[in-house]
């Protein structure tokens, strides 16, 4: 006997007059793990959230969410979701304390309880500082954080976030996904967007590969490795274009697979330094050569032809 | 689970998000919202209360004095400051409102993503609707009522009826917000809202606000009398001036079902703009 999932969709489909944004898709989150949709833009991703958070119709298959249809029950499954839209939607008429506070008014809270809350949720996000400041002048990684705390004054059971750091620098990433770590050690069902595959390494237990609005891959980030990619990867750049496309015919057998990128060749190998040998052995002379272990990226090529910043 | 979830699937047609009809208790939270914000901008909220005034002086105080006597609502002879007056309030009403419900909202719907923010939390697009025309009209009673308290201090309020001016008011708010509100959902950026002036300018000058009606050629006055702003002003001045009929109701239905059609146009296409 298993608890139901908390978001479940099958053959769910958006279409926007002609064009198909998501195709007949499946997928199940589980509650309390962290979900993740990966894939380059356009692949259907923030679609398939927006029909999640109920604020775009389904125009096909079914979608329960919170055991409740979308169509039906809007306001009742949005009372107990929290949003992270990817472009930040902060009124900036108001400073940091009130979006807090009208926020939670949105979702009929009394203000004694947004009161406690606001500044728990504040210090969790480090701008218990900030209250009384303007939005306006908060860095992109402050605003980002204020979102996350703004989506969590209902308490919410699934947090949706599409494209958490997209922008955000390095910094400001490492302190978002500390944080968004730290909502699921709480038990917070995380879903999550990305086109970053050390995002999804990082915060997701599940995940589905999407491109040209299906799934092509489901599993967690080890398992898509293992069962997609080889275990290590050989990296090799060339000063030319036309030293990169000489090199190519030679490097056929030196590993399972060979991928010609724009700026470089990578070669798909169970053992990354034998291959590295073999590569000098054969009289190549590549500007720099990486050994590195397989990652989703990896995964995102050999299923698509493509990379995931196309 | 799955019979359960295609029988509710069949039962709602496709392509709709909110089934649910807008609550007052959300709607209001709209309200709020406003109210946080101005606070901080209060004195942006005075202007509304001047512009009618300066008018009022310049117009019907001033080039009152070499006018003189007018026929007013039922062929009564007024001083042209009782006969301004009223329009003035009517024309206030009007211009309050429409700014609340065209700028203002456009900036939220387009660019600060207000809205997108308020709907998704259990906020609809009809709560967003009604929210934003319910402030208009709160901001447009406190004007009215200014506005009538000071025409009553210069003795241009001649009956008791007039106490009505001020829901007279807020019914001409209601009838210019939901117009104004629908006709937002169709601007594309703030070129278009040379529209807007390009119609609340000659609704103001020619609404029977500043001369009555008998000074148009017959056709003419006929055309004018199907606008809104025209509807209002002459209730607004049969009010003032104590000239009451059955036929008042006329305008009051006229401004209500205004307001009502473009609250409903507004939300729908609300949902499919904001929604899609």
């Amino acid at each position: 006997m298993c608890a139901p999932p908390l978001v479940q969709g099958r053959a769910l489909t958006k279409r926007f007059g002609t064009y198909i944004a998501v195709d007949q898709i499946d997928f199940k989150v589980e509650r309390g793990e962290a979900f993740g949709f990966l894939g380059p833009n356009g692949a259907g991703k923030t679609s398939t959230m927006r029909m999640i958070g109920c604020v775009s119709p389904v125009s096909g298959g079914e979608l329960s969410v919170l055991g409740m249809d979308p169509a039906l029950q809007g306001p009742a499954i949005r009372s107990r979701l929290g949003v992270v839209p990817q472009e930040d939607n902060l009124d900036t008429e108001l400073t940091v304390w009130d979006n807090m506070a009208i926020y939670g008014r949105y979702f009929g809270l009394p203000r004694s309880v947004i009161r406690e809350r606001a500044q728990e949720l504040l210090d969790f996000v480090q701008l218990g500082d900030r209250r009384q400041d303007r939005v306006d002048p908060l860095s992109g990684g402050m605003k980002r954080r204020l979102t996350i705390a703004r989506a969590l004054v209902n308490q919410p059971e699934l947090l949706l976030l599409d494209e958490p750091t997209t922008g955000l620098d390095p910094q400001a990433r490492h302190l978002v996904w500390e944080r968004l770590y730290q909502l699921k050690l709480q038990g917070v069902t995380l879903v999550l967007t990305t086109h970053y595959m050390d995002e999804a390494e990082q915060l997701c237990d599940r995940l589905v590969i999407m491109d040209r609005a299906r799934i092509v891959a489901e599993g967690s980030p080890r398992e898509l490795i293992q069962l997609h990619s080889t275990r290590e990867v050989v990296e090799l750049r060339f000063a030319t274009a036309e030293e990169r496309r000489d090199a190519l015919p030679l490097l056929n057998g030196s590993g399972e697979r060979v991928e010609m990128l724009p700026d470089r060749i990578l070669v798909y190998t169970g053992d990354g330094d034998g291959t590295a040998e073999l590569v000098a052995r054969d009289g190549l002379r590549p500007a720099s050569v990486l050994v590195r272990r397989s990652t989703l990226e990896d995964v995102f090529l050999i299923l698509t032809g493509r990379t995931l910043e196309d | 689970m799955t019979e359960s979830l295609a029988d509710l699937a069949s039962a709602v047609p496709r392509g709709r998000i909110l089934p649910v009809g807008p609550s007052r208790r959300r709607s209001v939270h709209v309200i709020e919202r406003n109210a946080l914000a101005y606070r901080r901008m209060w004195y942006v909220f005075l202007t509304g209360f001047f512009e009618p005034l300066l008018y009022l002086l310049s117009i019907g105080v001033g080039v009152g004095a070499l006018v003189g006597r007018l026929p007013g609502p039922g062929g009564r002879l007024v001083t042209y400051e009782a006969f301004v007056a009223p329009g003035l309030l009517a024309a206030a009403a009007m211009n309050g409102s429409v700014f609340d419900t065209t700028f203002n909202f456009f900036v939220k719907y387009k660019y600060a993503g207000t809205y997108d923010a308020m709907l998704a939390t259990p906020l609809g697009v009809g709560d967003v609707a009604h929210g934003e025309v319910g402030w208009a009209l709160l901001r447009g009673t406190v004007y009215a009522a200014a506005f009538l308290l000071t025409m009553a201090a210069l003795g241009l309020v001649a009956s008791p009826w007039g106490v009505l001016a001020v829901p007279a008011a807020v019914l001409i708010g209601y009838g210019f917000a939901g117009l104004g509100l629908a006709a937002t959902t169709w601007m594309r950026s703030f070129v278009d809202f040379d529209f807007v002036n390009l119609a609340l300018v000659p609704l103001f000058l020619f609404s029977a606000t500043f001369f009555p009606l008998s000074r148009y050629p017959n056709g003419v006055a006929w055309g004018v009398r199907l606008t809104p702003l025209y509807q209002g002003v002459n209730l607004e001045r049969s009010l003032v001036l104590g000239d009451i009929r059955w036929t008042l109701l006329v305008p009051a239905v006229y401004l209500g079902a205004l307001g009502w059609g473009g609250v409903r146009v507004a939300s729908s296409r609300l949902a499919r703009l904001l929604q899609p």
